[in-house]
């Protein structure tokens, strides 16, 4: 198979196999080694893509996103518009947020391993949107934040990497973190994973001078009473 | 013996339905196509200007020299450090050998050298260079060298307009690294010119496979089994897919022997191991 679009690296059955499974491995041993996470979501997304295409296409929003194929990166967003923002913004807050643990909007690797460009976009898409998953449901880019946000990931695009981190993550966790995860954040996360809008259909690049709780609402995500 | 012949036509038959072992079928798509054209050559299976090569393979040196020997260890289990023991035990240096190691980066065979001659002939301080064309390759030699206490020479140059003058050394050795090179032909002479007469040249480089059933077992491992360890180490499919990819475009051992005399080599001749997996090239300058 020649090479469908930038970046793709057409690999065998048995080279997916054993790209899974070490890139697993490889990501458990170490959370940080984010190119293995990316490589593991890439050999493990079997069916999810689909599934996630899937409940994309059913949405006239989600049709549009895959139609237009917008990117998430620093020549797209412009900081320097979404700085002068309201504060109570999506876009101010994603700003803040990358101001506030030095990341950047290019942040995100590009994906090597699927073999359909548009499955490979929606992958993509899902890299680059999961900033904005923390924002919405309020989650810090700590250990206990990023595995809350992997459950809610989880339930809504069955990606097994999701479940992985989730699953791993939690194990990972120190036991009062773990119990504050089991008995404070999972609680809420599930439920609203199950029920609230996919998130893979918000089109946020339109959604950046919206009051993030008024999005929040729309999407029937309800943050707990702190 | 034609039931045993049946039996494993069968279990190849079986192993490409399972479609995960299609090391042949990739070879003849991806293998590249032939040109004429002497502004082209290969890098890989792609085709590329004689100009662009060095280039490309210099950006591949720079990405995996931090990783190169431990991915060395992984991808042979180990066996490279026996194919490297073989090539000095083949050299069999003394106190007077004044080696040139080209493309030798990393160290492996001028290390071996050293503390060959220093066992076995008391000598001090042997006489040995290390040139290659990649200084971040180098630079991971030298500092293997501190940590180890041993003095050698590095040089930054490339093997096919050496920096050397006339017969000034009279051994040559190039360890994997002359399949790299864009023209092969050119490294020859110039190992040829910097040789004294009686100097030996030894080449150690990937070769091929005779036996069929183990050639497709190789060909399996070198295109998808190393670039997912090069993905997994290094975060580098693309070199290590290159690697499997230059080993096909070599030429085979009779032609590479030809090419030997071609540059003025005498006594020729070529020493296969672990079924072909590798060659020692030796010839002498008369």
């Amino acid at each position: 198979m020649a090479a469908l679009y930038p970046n793709h690296i057409p690999i065998t059955k048995l080279s997916r196999i054993l790209l899974a499974g070490s890139s697993a491995v490889a990501a458990l041993r170490n959370p940080y080694r984010d190119d293995m996470v990316a490589v593991c979501s890439e050999t493990t997304a079997c069916n999810a893509l689909e599934h996630m295409r899937g409940r994309m296409l059913d949405d006239e929003t989600g049709r549009r996103i895959l139609n237009e194929q917008p990117r998430v990166n620093s020549s797209t967003v412009d900081l320097k518009l979404l700085r002068a923002l309201p504060e109570s913004t999506l876009g101010r807050q994603y700003v803040n947020m990358l101001n506030k643990y030095n990341i950047t909007p290019d942040s995100r690797r590009d994906v090597k391993f699927v073999d359909d460009p548009e499955l490979a976009f929606v992958l993509q898409r899902y890299r680059e949107t999961h900033d904005f998953n923390h924002l919405l449901l309020g989650q810090r880019t700590n250990l206990r934040g990023e595995v809350a946000v992997k459950w809610f990931e989880a339930i809504q695009t069955f990606l097994p990497m999701c479940w992985m981190a989730a699953v791993g993550g939690t194990t990972r966790l120190s036991r009062k973190r773990r119990l504050r995860l089991l008995q404070q954040d999972l609680p809420w996360i599930i439920p609203t994973a199950k029920s609230c809008q996919f998130f893979m259909n918000i089109y946020f690049e339109e959604r950046l001078d919206q009051d993030i709780d008024d999005l929040r609402d729309e999407m029937k995500i309800y943050l707990p009473h702190s | 013996m034609a039931m045993g012949m049946a039996n494993n036509l069968r279990f190849v038959s079986r192993l490409k339905a399972l479609r995960c072992f299609e090391p042949l079928t990739i070879l003849k798509r991806n293998a590249g196509t032939q040109t004429t054209n002497p502004e082209i050559t290969h890098f890989g299976f792609k085709n590329v200007t004689v100009k662009e090569k060095p280039k490309k393979v210099n950006e591949v040196f720079d990405r995996v020299a931090g990783n190169y020997d431990l991915m060395n260890d992984v991808m042979s289990a180990g066996i490279h450090r026996l194919w490297k023991d073989r090539l000095i035990t083949v050299l069999n240096p003394c106190d007077k050998t004044k080696l040139l190691d080209c493309a030798g980066g990393t160290g492996d065979i001028s290390f071996r050298f050293i503390k060959r001659v220093k066992l076995q002939h008391d000598c001090p301080e042997p006489n040995v260079t290390v040139c290659d064309i990649n200084p971040n390759m180098l630079e991971v030699g030298r500092r293997r060298a501190e940590t180890q206490n041993l003095h050698l020479k590095w040089v930054c140059c490339s093997a096919d307009d050496l920096c050397f003058p006339d017969a000034s050394f009279n051994a040559y050795t190039i360890a994997f690294g002359i399949r790299n090179c864009t023209h092969i032909d050119k490294v020859l002479k110039e190992a040829h010119r910097v040789l004294e007469p009686g100097g030996r040249f030894l080449c150690l480089e990937f070769s091929e496979v005779e036996n069929p059933y183990l050639r497709n077992l190789y060909n399996t491992y070198s295109f998808q089994v190393i670039p997912v360890m090069g993905e997994v180490i290094s975060g580098d499919w693309k070199s290590y897919q290159y690697l499997a990819e230059s080993i096909r475009k070599f030429p085979s051992r009779s032609q590479f022997s030809q090419m030997m005399r071609d540059a003025g080599f005498q006594s020729v001749s070529c020493e296969s191991l672990l079924f072909g997996v590798c060659s020692i090239h030796s010839g002498f300058k008369l």
